[in-house]
């Protein structure tokens, strides 16, 4: 079984152009109460997150008075900012590059026959289904000061020198390599399974006919593989995006943005900001520059599913 | 082009190796929290710059100590408790809220239904960390702080949209037929839904069920954002904030608790796995 026979709505149908004014009266109220949970807890408080980004508003009490961009005035100059702005965009940008890469080998292998197949396949998802906070957990345990299995092997085999040591997570570039590392870990399954999917789509007939042509395996990864691949890949990408940009997990668990503040990211400095500082107009104001790349997304997904709508 | 015999055996080695690397940086943490689970105390606490003592093996003999103590001396069951109990209300308020939703989707709304599909479907990538900082004026509103009864409001927002859509899909396999042949023998059509349609989707709707209870089990930005007290915490949230004090090292029974909660997420996982990446992959793969 492979996804692209589970994927039932690979084809969307045509609508029928028979519905009863009944049928989509009834439509209507079925779908009510979903769409207008999603209005009263989605959109409206997509809204307030821009409003309060606006305010002075402070987790102790509901009163505020509006100050404009003032929030936005104070944090783009502050440093803690500047640097988890980076951060975030170096995590997302070597944690995707990182996963994609590996994610296509990981897949190719993954897409032969061999003994066993069902088990690795079993063992390789277990990152994505593990609860991130305790995966984690795990990582946080491995990458201990005193203890750190890591610098057990490094040891070992002599990378460290007598009095030499590693603090994973008490040194700014350590702890963004640890957390990078958990991350690409926990994603990786997600972006090969996505992957798998879209090479185990591709027919066999079409790499039976390019044989038939004479194409050799270059000829046939460059105009039949990766061509093929581009809309799956897309979707392993985007989804990858939007979960790497997003998070806070990783790091608020690994290093709590330390030391000194020089590990966070947008999302973990918002919620140090916002809910632990209680300065819930500044926090606000910090998630919002998650916007700009999640509206980006958001457009290249929409033109993706029209154009497969025409198709 | 033939490939020679010895060229194909290279291939065959690189491509074990390439599993096996893979297989093992998956599992390691795993292997990690098992034999941490099992170790004495004086078998863990050694100190990595020791190379004498190999850290991948028991050196002494293995203990229950630490299980003991994660099940009679930490709230580790309560958690596990309210974590299953805010679940089963998740999924019952996502059931109601996304099956009516999915089959007028897939069958009553004709082309602008399409349209509202995808849009409800780009509601999932709204992230926690953008609506935490509003959701905790309105739960600060409702006077929920520190109360499940937040997370059973808020955990829907991301449950709804994605089990709406892959509900979606699966009522759009079903063909048409079904519920017209019940139509025709008199049926309403809520009555074709309830007697025909929903019993045929029953592996859609257990998949929905499986997927809003681990998104659930999995969730950690709101419930560490709402719930204060240790003995209201979810397992995703107690076991990294109230296991972990200072400088007491509890690390045997913390790692008990990932494992034992990870495990059993991993093997539903898997069986549910294709439905799962089906949902992802819609129109990506003809």
């Amino acid at each position: 079984m492979d996804a692209a026979e589970a994927g039932p709505t690979a084809t969307f149908l045509k609508p029928a152009d028979t519905l009863s004014p009944r049928d989509r009266r009834l439509g209507k109220w079925l779908l009510a109460p979903a769409l207008a949970y999603i209005f009263l807890l989605v959109a409206l408080p997509f809204l307030l997150a821009l409003f309060l980004s606006l305010t002075n508003s402070s987790a102790g009490s509901l009163d505020f008075s509006f100050v404009g961009l003032q929030n936005f005035r104070s944090v783009v100059t502050n440093p803690v900012f500047l640097r988890a702005l980076r951060n975030t965009f170096v995590f997302t940008f070597v944690s995707q590059f990182l996963v994609i890469m590996l994610g296509n080998i990981l897949a190719r292998a993954l897409l032969e026959q061999f003994r066993g197949k069902l088990l690795v396949r079993f063992l390789i998802l277990m990152p994505w289904a593990a609860p991130i906070s305790l995966a984690t957990l795990g990582w946080l345990w491995i990458f201990d000061s005193t203890f750190s299995v890591i610098n057990w092997l490094l040891k070992v085999a002599g990378w460290l020198g007598p009095g030499q040591w590693y603090y994973w997570l008490g040194d700014p570039a350590l702890g963004m390599v640890a957390i990078i590392t958990v991350h690409v870990w926990r994603l990786l399954p997600f972006s090969t399974v996505i992957l798998l999917a879209g090479l185990t789509s591709i027919p066999a007939e079409v790499h039976e006919a390019a044989d038939i042509d004479g194409a050799g395996p270059l000829a046939k990864t460059f105009q039949i593989t990766i061509p093929m691949m581009l809309p799956i890949l897309s979707v392993a990408v985007l989804f990858g995006t939007v979960f790497t940009f997003t998070d806070m997990n990783v790091v608020y668990l690994l290093t709590r943005g330390g030391p000194y503040n020089s590990t966070h990211v947008l999302a973990s400095l918002a919620y140090q900001e916002g809910v632990l500082g209680g300065d819930v107009g500044r926090g606000a104001s910090i998630a919002i520059f998650l916007l700009p790349l999640l509206v980006a997304m958001a457009i290249v997904m929409l033109r993706r599913s029209r154009r497969a709508e025409v198709a | 082009m033939r490939r020679g015999p010895l060229r194909k055996a290279l291939a065959t080695v690189g491509h074990r190796v390439t599993i096996l690397g893979f297989t093992a940086f998956a599992i390691f943490p795993f292997y990690w929290m098992l034999i941490t689970t099992f170790k004495q105390n004086s078998d863990l606490y050694v100190g990595a710059s020791n190379t004498a003592h190999n850290p991948f093996i028991f050196n002494q003999p293995p203990t229950l100590l630490h299980l003991k103590t994660l099940f009679q001396n930490t709230l580790y069951l309560t958690w596990l408790f309210n974590t299953l109990w805010v679940g089963a209300i998740v999924v019952l308020i996502t059931l109601v809220l996304a099956v009516p939703a999915a089959y007028s989707l897939a069958r009553l709304t004709g082309r602008w239904g399409e349209r509202l599909s995808i849009g409800i479907f780009l509601t999932y990538l709204v992230p926690s960390t953008l609506l935490f900082i509003p959701f905790s004026r309105l739960v600060a509103l409702l006077g929920l702080q520190n109360h499940l009864g937040a997370l059973v409001l808020i955990y829907p927002t991301f449950t709804v949209p994605f089990c709406t859509w892959l509900l979606m899909g699966f009522f759009k396999t079903l063909p048409k037929e079904v519920e017209e042949s019940a139509m025709v023998d008199g049926c309403s059509r809520l009555g074709a839904i309830g007697r025909v349609v929903l019993p045929l989707a029953m592996p859609g709707l257990l998949t929905v069920v499986i997927f809003a209870l681990t998104l659930t089990i999995q969730e950690f930005v709101y419930s560490l954002t709402f719930i204060s007290s240790v003995e209201r915490m979810t397992v995703s949230v107690g076991v990294p904030v109230a296991l972990v004090r200072g400088d007491v090292y509890y690390w045997g029974s913390l790692m008990a608790a990932c494992l034992i909660t990870s495990a059993p997420l991993a093997i539903i996982y898997n069986l549910f796995l294709d439905r799962f990446i089906a949902g992802f992959t819609v129109g990506a793969i003809r």
